[in-house]
């Protein structure tokens, strides 16, 4: 970490300079690529000091609040005040939510329900395998169960089935469609195909899903709706739904939601208290953990936040400590795994939680946190129970943790105790608001910016609200420092050019591909790292083409389940770059631009495809430009 | 050999632009052989989800092998048998009949196996034990980048483009790093797929003030003309080198392209799943199954590679790992549960092969680690610190594997 920030800064810092008229002799630069991050002399964060213009000013704000600016919304900015605005998502239950997000998330109903019922309802292989031992009962959903039934196939151990038999469905394809709808079907359009689907009775649709084989059940995919499309990703594999309404749910508000700050802020610090989905029980856990742990505490105090993810079994599970006990409490037996102390849980929540690895937190107090937390463990981890403190593998002994003793005898207060002395120490403060404003501000925010969000941490007791308000009304904020100075992760990249287009977005999934593309997978950080705030970091040559790729599929329409509406960009070519960027491009887009403006349009199908307006808003989406915000 | 690179530079600088300025990327092209020799090339192999190892080098010499594995053991070598019974390497040690492509290899010295190896890290979760050994840092889940782009040694540049290639849409952890490396899942599509975008962007990125954007997007079209001159031929493998259908197949034709084009790759990682076979790891037989046909498609691919290789194998290491090993007994489902201990395979020229390393540890249950898996005697670090510096050449090791304080692993590539 340490090597890449040193040999990646001076880009950071050439980056942050570029085209920012830089006061002072041309020798000032030169130091600034010299210097690593953190010991900067304060005068080279001299572009911290530049003001805004006033429309650079609504930019800037929409830049960082939200996912990017869609039409309208700079207007709706200038109309109410930059102030005002700002004010208003930092409280975002005064903001009415858009009712066209609600109708997007009704189908999703993983994403409401507990961790016990999704890990019923969408079985993970483990529960599949428990369940064809017998020691789970079958599913109650007709399309789970039979999902269930075609998976049990596989993992009976059984000589007399033939491995893989297809299990033929109880109400055959034949029974539901007649011969032309199946050849429709398969070979039709996609008008025909939808048409099929939208005169099919809904009362059947369960049969329907059942009954369509694979190949066709993934060639109708794009066509179908939402409920039919959840029920036949279901029928592919049932614990593949969790992923797919997080992913439809993640997308659909970052880039339908008024409450873009909240959106933001959920991205934020999911990825701070990161989980990956694809770790054992943390396949069920993760709707309830974004949920319930996250999305109430984005606003709220440090020491919220921080417990409710300490206690969620998503984390519990994902940092180990729900297997971590004090190995006194064991005893041996023979041939069987001896238990012990975890200290997984005890490093990352010192290092990434809270104090930062350079915290002055020592490898002891790494082993009296984990002591400390021993006994904070989960009910059922497999089945999906929630959190509980097993007294009887609790460490009683007497610990001491950053110099504070914690005496011997306690019991889950000990953990409690601990998560105090975390969330109130001025490293914390310092850590939580330099990532803070890593995200929010600069890649390398100036130190006095940082002071000044610290010590609003440590004087409102960890309020982070009042923390984001103090970064944005800084002036810093409002710098050419500042202005342009963020590479968009690739959530941010999709989002923005999604929202900046105006496209109507049917499904998301994908969009979500289309991140993995781009290096971004939602929900599928491996490290307890989670997702960079540093934009530098998403900058490499694959990565760059899958930018340059999706902008070209996206404005020609090319990006399934979103539809870009082209024809507004015939009236005005000339405006076109301005339209997406909400500002003039730089002269050496706006020069390739005139350039494709140039060329020819050709009648003939084989010659390149022609600089039709969607093609020049897919440049646009793959410049340089837009890669910031 | 160095006629390809010469008929390659050849295309590239004068077809596509004529005999006045070479570009930046041309120079870097032709940087590796200015330097001289051709470059060393270390290709990692991952095998995820903990192959079990004692039944890919199979101990047949240890008779509590078979008592722990009724079901699932694979005979001991029969004469004129290389189908049902394991394929004998040193009387002690051997390979499993599917694995039958790679003996070969192995009796030309250019393949060795080290067994009884693997991370010190208790834990038995693929996504931590996975974690561990691509970062090269057991026990430490905060590293960031992985021990591969370390382990590239630190030469000045300029660097080619495609020095550190990772076979996939996602950059592997092992290559995640300082050093520039490049996620490409197909070669074939390593492009912006608008003709005329592609020319436009070039431009645009070209002439970016914003250094970051110029300086990434000017490496990625130097990268993907590169890769443009391989995409307009069509491959044949050489020395009717046939590599099997799927990922791992693809993945390593595709590195033997990159290779024998001479574009300056030094590392190329790619992974292979599957291995996790806590049911019906064997079919109705031992040598049948879910292990057999993974191990089938595993061999015919490592053998191809070698095969198209030819020659150029004097400048290849190729090394294979698995998060950890499995049980040494076997479950009740025909199949095997997370272990510890496991097999490491290193194939190339430079490798002092027809050798089975390491210390075998004995499966008797006071010798097991924790009473149930095989114990390591090696870590994968002494074997992957001996590749770096003896294979790569770099010889700063502690960086590479930053707290691994334990040795090398002397002897396994030739003098």
């Amino acid at each position: 970490m340490r090597t890449f920030l040193a040999t990646t800064t001076p880009f950071l810092a050439l980056g942050l300079l570029a085209g920012v008229v830089f006061p002072g002799p041309a020798g000032a630069a030169k130091t600034v690529v010299k210097t690593v991050v953190n010991t900067r002399a304060a005068s080279e964060y001299a572009a911290f000091q530049h003001k805004l213009t006033k429309d650079e000013q609504i930019l800037q704000a929409a830049n960082r609040l939200t996912f990017g600016p869609k039409p309208g919304d700079i207007e709706e900015i200038r109309k109410m005040g930059v102030k005002k605005w700002i004010e208003r998502q930092l409280h975002p239950e005064q903001i009415t939510e858009n009712p066209a997000l609600a109708a997007k998330l009704e189908p999703l109903e993983s994403l409401r329900m507990t961790q016990l019922e999704t890990a019923r309802n969408y079985p993970t292989p483990l529960l599949i395998r428990a369940i064809a031992m017998g020691r789970e009962p079958m599913p109650e959903d007709p399309v789970t169960r039979a999902a269930v039934q075609k998976l049990l196939r596989r993992v009976q151990v059984k000589k007399d089935l033939p491995e893989n038999e297809a299990l033929a469905p109880t109400v055959p394809l034949e029974q539901l469609l007649t011969p032309e709808q199946i050849r429709l079907l398969r070979t039709g359009s996609v008008e025909q195909k939808r048409s099929v689907l939208a005169a099919f009775p809904s009362e059947k649709i369960d049969d329907l899903a059942i009954a369509l084989p694979q190949p066709l059940r993934y060639q109708l995919m794009p066509v179908a709706d939402g409920v039919l499309r959840r029920k036949m990703m279901l029928m592919n594999a049932p614990n593949q739904l969790i992923s797919y309404d997080l992913n439809e749910g993640k997308l659909m508000r970052a880039i339908l939601s008024n409450r873009q700050l909240e959106e933001q802020l959920v991205d934020f610090w999911y990825n701070h208290f990161n989980v990956f989905l694809e770790k054992g029980s943390d396949r069920f856990q993760v709707p309830s953990y974004e949920r319930d742990a996250i999305r109430p505490h984005v606003l709220g105090h440090f020491r919220e936040l921080l417990e409710s993810t300490a206690t969620s079994p998503a984390m519990l599970f994902y940092l180990d400590n729900w297997e971590s006990v004090a190995p006194a409490t064991q005893k041996a037996a023979k041939g069987k795994q001896v238990r012990g102390l975890n200290e997984n849980y005890g490093r990352e929540l010192m290092e990434l939680h809270t104090l930062g690895v350079d915290g002055g937190y020592t490898q002891k107090d790494v082993t009296e946190v984990a002591r400390c937390f021993t006994g904070w463990t989960i009910r059922a981890p497999r089945e999906g129970g929630g959190f509980y403190f097993n007294e009887k593998v609790h460490d009683k002994e007497a610990k001491v943790v950053l110099g504070v003793t914690i005496p011997a005898g306690g019991g889950k207060e000990d953990g409690e105790k601990v998560l105090d002395i975390l969330a109130a120490h001025p490293a914390t403060a310092h850590f939580i608001s330099r990532k803070l404003a890593q995200r929010f501000v600069a890649d390398d925010p100036p130190p006095q910016l940082i002071e000044k969000m610290a010590k609003t941490f440590l004087a409102t007791h960890g309020d982070i609200r009042a923390v984001l308000e103090t970064a944005f009304t800084s002036k810093e904020f409002f710098s050419q420092g500042a202005y342009h100075a963020k590479v968009k992760s690739p959530f941010e990249m999709i989002v923005s050019a999604v929202r900046a287009t105006g496209a109507n977005v049917d499904f998301a999934y994908a969009l979500g591909n289309r991140l993995t593309q781009l290096g971004e997978p939602l929900y599928r950080k491996l490290e307890p790292t989670g997702y960079s705030n540093l934009g530098a970091e998403w900058m490499n040559s694959a990565a760059l083409l899958a930018r340059m790729n999706f902008g070209m599929d996206l404005a020609q329409n090319r990006v399934p389940g979103i539809k870009v509406d082209a024809a507004a960009y015939e009236a005005d070519v000339a405006g076109i770059a301005k339209r997406l960027l909400f500002r003039e491009p730089s002269p050496e887009s706006r020069a390739a631009i005139e350039k494709a403006l140039a060329i020819p349009v050709e009648s003939d199908k084989k010659a390149p495809a022609a600089p039709r307006p969607a093609a020049i808003a897919g440049l646009v989406l793959g410049s340089p430009d837009f890669q910031r915000r | 050999m160095q006629r390809t690179r010469r008929i390659f530079l050849k295309d590239m600088g004068i077809a596509m632009f004529g005999l006045g300025a070479a570009p930046a990327w041309l120079a870097r092209a032709s940087a590796a052989e200015t330097a001289g020799a051709r470059k060393k090339v270390l290709v990692a192999i991952f095998q995820r989800g903990a192959v079990d190892g004692l039944n890919v080098v199979v101990p047949f010499g240890d008779k509590r092998y078979y008592e722990l594995r009724p079901n699932l053991a694979i005979p001991a070598p029969r004469n004129g048998d290389n189908k049902e019974s394991a394929i004998d390497l040193d009387g002690f040690f051997g390979l499993h009949p599917a694995l039958a492509p790679l003996k070969p290899i192995y009796d030309s010295s250019n393949l060795a196996i080290v067994h009884a190896v693997g991370s010190p890290d208790p834990t038995r979760s693929h996504f931590d034990a996975q974690d561990y050994m691509e970062s090269g840092t057991p026990g430490r889940k905060a590293t960031t980048d992985g021990w591969l782009n370390r382990a590239l040694p630190a030469e000045p540049g300029p660097h080619s483009p495609v020095r550190a290639v990772s076979m996939g849409t996602q950059l592997a952890r092992t290559l995640h790093g300082s050093n520039e490396a490049l996620a490409v899942a197909n070669l074939n599509d390593f492009k912006v797929r608008d003709p005329i975008g592609s020319d436009l962007y070039e431009a645009m990125y070209g002439a970016s003030t914003d250094k970051l954007m110029n300086g990434t997007g000017t490496r990625t079209f130097e990268a993907v003309k590169m890769v443009e001159t391989l995409q307009k031929q069509a491959y044949t493998p050489a020395n009717g080198a046939k590599y099997p259908n799927g990922a791992l197949g693809n993945s390593l034709q595709q590195i033997a392209r990159l290779i024998k084009a001479d574009v300056g790759m030094e590392v190329a990682f790619t992974d292979v799943g599957g291995w996790d076979t806590h049911v019906n790891e064997v079919g109705a037989t031992p040598v049948q199954g879910q292990l057999a046909n993974l191990l089938t498609t595993f061999g015919q691919a490592l053998a191809a590679f070698y095969q198209d290789m030819g020659d150029r194998m004097a400048d290849v290491t190729v090394v294979t790992m698995s998060e950890f090993g499995r049980t040494a007994k076997e479950n009740g489902n025909r199949g095997t549960d997370h272990g510890h201990a496991n097999y490491m395979m290193a194939m190339g020229g430079g490798v002092r092969g027809s050798k089975v390393y390491g210390v075998w540890p004995g499966l008797a249950q006071e010798q097991l680690y924790e009473q149930r898996d095989l114990n390591i005697t090696t870590d994968f670090r002494a074997v992957l610190s001996e590749l770096v510096s003896g294979h790569l050449g770099n010889t700063n090791v502690s960086s590479v594997f930053p707290g691994y304080t334990g040795s090398k692993f002397p002897g396994l590539l030739v003098d």
